[in-house]
This record gives C-alpha cells, structure tokens and sequence, in this order.
C-alpha cells in the first residue's frame, strides 16, 4: 500500500493585522507551525501502514521555511518527504495550487490512497482535496471519521455528513479528506529527528515537473484573481444597554430579528 | 495575470533592505548584490505598491479571449438529503433572483435526485426561472464524482456563467470538483456577491482570519463557482404567481455508474456538542433555581440553540461537563452568543471570544462581560427572558 499525505505549513496565528489607516498588511512574527488539520492525515496514514505495510510519503508546497513540516511529519514516521518550492507557484488561488500539486504528484509516482486533511487553518476553504482528487482522475470522500477497513482493492469509510453518517467503500486509488479528532496524533519522535538525514526530503521547482509552463503556476495560472483587499467595517463600538425590562425585550427582540436568527 | 519583475539596476544596499522590511511574508532576501523574491511571495503586489517606485514592477501578461456573452445564466445547485432540500439553496435562489434584476440573465437551478415530486417545481415560487431536474434512483444519495458528472452534462448543455453552492459539507465537496473539471475558479464562503455589466462575479469574503476582506473577480473564465455558508443570504419571499419551467432529464444508464458503495447510512444521534453549535444560550450564576434553567431551556429551544453554561452550574451539579464554556471547558465560535446572568470571568471569556455576536444580559452593570459583549443589556433576567419568549412567540 503506498499512501501520500498532502501537508501545509500554516501561520502560527490566522489573524493578520492591518493598519487601519495605510491598509498594509503588518508583519506576522509569530512562528509557522504544521497545520493542525493534517497531524491526524498523518496518523491515519501511518496507522494503516502499521496495519496493512507499505510506505507512508508526505508533500507540500510552500516556501523554504515549509521544509520544517516535512521533517516533523517524517520525526512522526512518515517514510520520505517532498517539497515543491518554486517562486513561479507565488500568488496560485485554489485551481492553480491544486494544480501544482497534482503535478509534483505525477512526478513522484502513483499511490493507492491519499489523505489530506479536512482543511487549512489559513486558507479555510476545504477544497484543495477535492479539486486534486479530480485532477488525479480519483474518486474522493471529504469528511472522514474513521477508518473502518482496508482492503486489497478498497477502503471502507465512515464519512460525517451534516445530519448522518454514511459507511462508504471507495476503489483504490482514491483521495479522502480526514476530519479534525479523528484520532490522536502521535508526537515526533526525538530518535527519528536524531537518526533521520535530510536528505530524504526532495525539493522539486516548476522545470522539474512534466508541465514547464509557467503560465500554468502560480497567479498566472490562476482564474481567480483578487482585486482588492480591504478592512471589514466592524462595529466595534460595544453597545450597552440600561433601561426598563420592558424596553430590553423589545431592543433585543430587534437584534434578533435584524441578524435573523428569529 | 502576471508577474514580478526585479529591476537591479535601481538595487543599491539601502534600496534592498527596505525592500526587505516592507514584505509582509518575507518573501525578499537581499544578498548585497542581488534583490530576489523567494518562494514565500503572496503576490499581494505591496512591493510594487508601496516600495521604492520602479525597483520591483507588476508585468501584465495575459489577454482576455473568453467570449463572456456566450455564458449566462445564474444557477444555483439545488441540495437535498433523502429528498429534503436544504434550507441553503432558498438562500442562494433568493440571492440569484436579486442579481438578475441588476444584470438581467436567468435564474437556473439544478436539482440532482430521486422522487422529490412538487419540491422541485416549488423551487419556482422561490426565484428559480428555470429548473433542470435530474431524476434516478441512483442519484438519491450523494456521490461527489457521480454527481459532478451530471453538472458537466449540464455546463456543456447550458453554459451558465455563475454557479453557486452552499458551503455545506456536501457542497464543499462537490463545487470543487466540478470546478477543477473545468479549470475554473471558485471562491468559497462569499459574504458579498455583486455581478458586472460584463458579467463577471465580483465576490467578497473574509481572508486571512477574517480581519482583512477580499474582493475576488473570476476574469477570464467561466462558469463562476462560488460557494456561500447557510444564513448569510436571505431566502425570497414564497411568490405562489412566478412562472418558470421544470426540466426534467432522463440519463442513461452508463453514466450513472456509482463506484463508491453506500454500505450503510447511521442517522446521528443529537449528540451534546456545543463546541460546534451556530447558536448557544450560556447560563451562569445569575440563574438561580430551576425556574431560571427552564426559562433558559426555553429560550435556547426557541432559536435552536444549545444551552451552554459557566463552571459554577457544573459544580453545583446542574449540568454535563461538556455543556462548559471556558478554559476548563469547550472553546465555542457560534455566530451568536447570548448570556443570561454571566459575569465574565477571564477562563470564560477565553471560551467564547470567538461568537461573532455576543448579547449579554446581567444585573450587575459593571460585569466584565459587558467588555467582551457587543451588546450589553443590563436588567434582570428573570424579567427580561420571559418577555423576550412572549415577543418571539408572538405574544408580546
């Protein structure tokens, strides 16, 4: 069973400052970490290895720095890493990255099963996955739960859908999303970070990919474009309200009605 | 579209080093010899707006060929669950309807599923000009490929020039891929649709962890996905006069081959989980008999909230653990907060900073949760909850 795991390396915090007045975006100098979505892909990556053998391979794009998820992942077990980095991948919106990274994995080889986790901590949007699963030519199932069998040909899954829970089995090869809590993640293990060379993680740039052009990559490749960015116009006058009870219901009644919650 | 171009002739050590400092990601290194922009780039293009003019410059690449005339029509993807629509799709519909008028196309919906019957014309009184139903007993329950099969069969029949989905689970994960099926773009969790005389999408949605909003347009391709959470939009009014059209589509047999198998479906159980609950009622030590927990019931069952409460009540016995709010307890982030009798301690308040909309209501006015709440109503609870039930009721 070969399985890769599709990992990002997301900011320490997901708020950025603003400057109110200029509107530049401040300097976020709190540290990078793994995103904490994808420690349990990890763990359910390395749990089905232990169950069934096989390798246990992890990729992600980003900058330089991203390299230090890469090594986290393998300190937790995972067998090699790759990194696509490529400063022509600057600006990619959710096609473009899907893209990307359907590429680097054409590059490395065909595996039975990947696992990404539900979504990021910075992006938030959840559609990396799906869109790489279609661009792989795989079936895919978001939301994963757990894990109920895995088979020669197949996977049995429990997938969280909003108001049940649906016990599927998917064809290899196949692309599932897992959810937060599916499991406990293992930490990285000190022997692993001492014995382990970096030397098993490969860096791959835009020229060592099957498709070279650039237009393809990065805000060129990209359909979605943003135009502007702007600060919210948040309330943030804190409203306090004294009067008689009478007048607090109907005050409130109108804030529940205007935010529709009634 | 385009790219980042250095101009090193303009780069003297000075010049590199505030370039440096003004990148908010890090993403230019200077040598002393050479500037250059690393992988980290964001491309949110400050360099060329706000540093030294002319030293790293935005080149224009690409021309626009995409006839956008030949792609119209707003449609929404109709969701259902064992034939229940999802309330998300009247929203979208009601929000489809109110971009038609100020850009006149039509209203599509798409509807994928099996015996929904009259549901499935009702979508017209609700804003929908035209429905496409695709109808069999294979399509019933959900498939992300099966599913993304028929909208290809629908985008090359109609050529819509916007699609919109509920961000819901099913929704997050079909748009994308029907998305990437036609290299096209899609921007999830809009909170602002707007539509151009040139019938591009202008889509705004919070980025970033929501303290920077961002405008996003889908210039040169088409159809225009988009993705839109529940409650955000209003649904339209039910008109009972609107005339539309139902489509129904017969599908062969071979494109409905399903290759996930649904082995077996577990309806959930109402499981206490307040940390995902939209909408939370928290009680604290304000409330003082069972009276006021009933009152406080009622309230939460009135907005289909969960009931929610601070470490005093779980010590005193009064409820479940997992119902705590707080450092010793669950972090929620609903999308209301509404606190009756609650001071607001700090192990509290690290609980619940996240709800977008906090109401709080105490009789102590200097409470510390009037800090933290957007409105503070300072009254007496046992006075203010029931009125508050009458006025919902409709009784007031």
């Amino acid at each position: 069973m070969k399985i890769l795991v599709c990992i990002k390396q997301v900011p320490g915090t997901n708020k950025v400052e603003v400057d109110e007045k200029t509107g530049v975006l401040k300097r976020n100098s709190a540290d990078a970490k793994m995103n904490p979505f994808d420690l349990f892909a990890i763990e359910q990556a390395l749990k089905i290895r232990e169950q069934c053998g096989g390798s246990v391979e992890v990729l992600s794009m980003g900058p330089a720095q991203a390299e230090e998820v890469l090594k986290e992942a393998i300190w937790m077990g995972a067998d090699r890493g790759t990194l696509l980095c490529d400063r022509r991948f600057a600006g990619a919106d959710v096609a473009a990255t899907s893209y990307t990274i359907s590429q680097g994995i054409r590059k490395i080889g065909t595996f039975d099963l990947i696992i990404c986790g539900k979504q990021t901590t910075d992006g938030d949007t959840a559609q990396v996955g799906p869109e790489l699963a279609e661009l792989l030519g795989m079936n895919h199932v978001c939301n994963v739960q757990d894990i109920v069998e895995t088979g020669e040909k197949s996977i049995t899954v429990l997938e969280n859908q909003e108001t049940c829970l649906r016990e599927l089995e998917i064809p290899f090869p196949c692309l599932i999303t897992v959810e937060k809590d599916a499991n406990t993640p293992r930490l990285p293990s000190i022997k692993r970070a001492m014995e382990k060379k970096s030397g098993e993680i490969t860096w791959l740039g835009m020229d060592d990919l099957f498709d070279t052009d650039a237009g393809h990559y990065g805000l060129e490749g990209s359909p979605t474009q943003v135009e502007r960015i702007f600060p919210p116009t948040t309330n943030n006058d804190r409203i306090i309200f004294e009067g008689s009870s009478e007048e607090i219901c109907v005050r409130m009644y109108e804030i529940l009605s205007e935010e529709k919650f009634v | 579209m385009g790219s980042l171009q250095i101009h090193q002739e303009l780069v003297t050590e000075a010049v590199g080093k505030k370039m440096c400092e003004l990148c908010p990601f890090h993403a230019i290194s200077y040598d002393g010899k050479k500037l250059e922009i690393t992988a980290g780039c964001r491309m949110c293009r400050l360099c060329v707006k706000n540093g030294i003019p002319g030293v790293i410059t935005f080149e224009e690449t690409k021309e626009q060929t995409l006839d956008k005339t030949k792609w119209q029509g707003i449609t929404v993807f109709v969701e259902q669950e064992e034939g229940r629509i999802h309330p998300v799709s009247y929203e979208l519909l009601g929000k489809a309807k109110e971009l038609s008028q100020s850009c006149p196309q039509q209203v599509l919906a798409v509807v994928i599923g099996y015996g929904m019957g009259e549901k499935v014309k009702d979508l017209i009184s609700y804003g929908a000009d035209k429905i496409y139903y695709y109808e069999h007993f294979e399509l019933e329950e959900f498939d992300p490929g099966l599913y993304t099969n028929i909208l290809q069969q629908f985008i090359e029949e109609v050529h819509p020039s916007v699609f919109m989905f509920g961000a819901t689970i099913k929704g997050r994960s079909l748009a994308p891929r029907a998305a990437a099926r036609f290299g096209t773009g899609l921007t999830a969790d809009c909170t602002s649709l707007l539509v151009k005389d040139n019938t591009d999408l202008v889509q705004i949605r919070p980025a970033f962890g929501g303290n920077i909003m961002a405008q996003i347009v889908t210039p040169g391709a088409r159809p225009q996905f988009c993705t839109v959470r529940y409650k955000v939009f209003d649904a339209a009014a039910e008109n009972r006069e609107a005339e539309g059209e139902v489509v129904y589509k017969k599908l062969s047999e071979m494109s409905l081959r399903r290759e996930i198998r649904v082995k077996r479906k577990i309806r959930k159980p109402d499981e206490i989980d307040i940390s995902e609950a939209q909408i939370i009622v928290a009680v604290g030590r304000g409330v003082k008999d069972t009276q006021g927990l009933k009152m406080a019931k009622e309230l939460a069952d009135m907005l289909h909230a969960q009931l929610a409460c601070t470490r005093p009540l779980v010590e005193k016995g009064w409820f479940d653990a997992r119902r705590q709010i707080g450092l010793s307890g669950r972090t929620v982030k609903p999308k209301l907060l509404i606190t009756l009798g609650i001071s607001g301690s700090v192990q509290f308040a690290a609980g619940m900073k996240g709800a977008e909309r906090i109401i709080a209501v105490n009789s102590d006015k200097n409470a510390a949760v009037f800090d933290i709440a957007h409105y503070g109503f300072v009254g007496d609870l046992y006075e203010v909850v029931p009125g508050l039930l009458r006025l919902i009721k409709g009784e007031g």
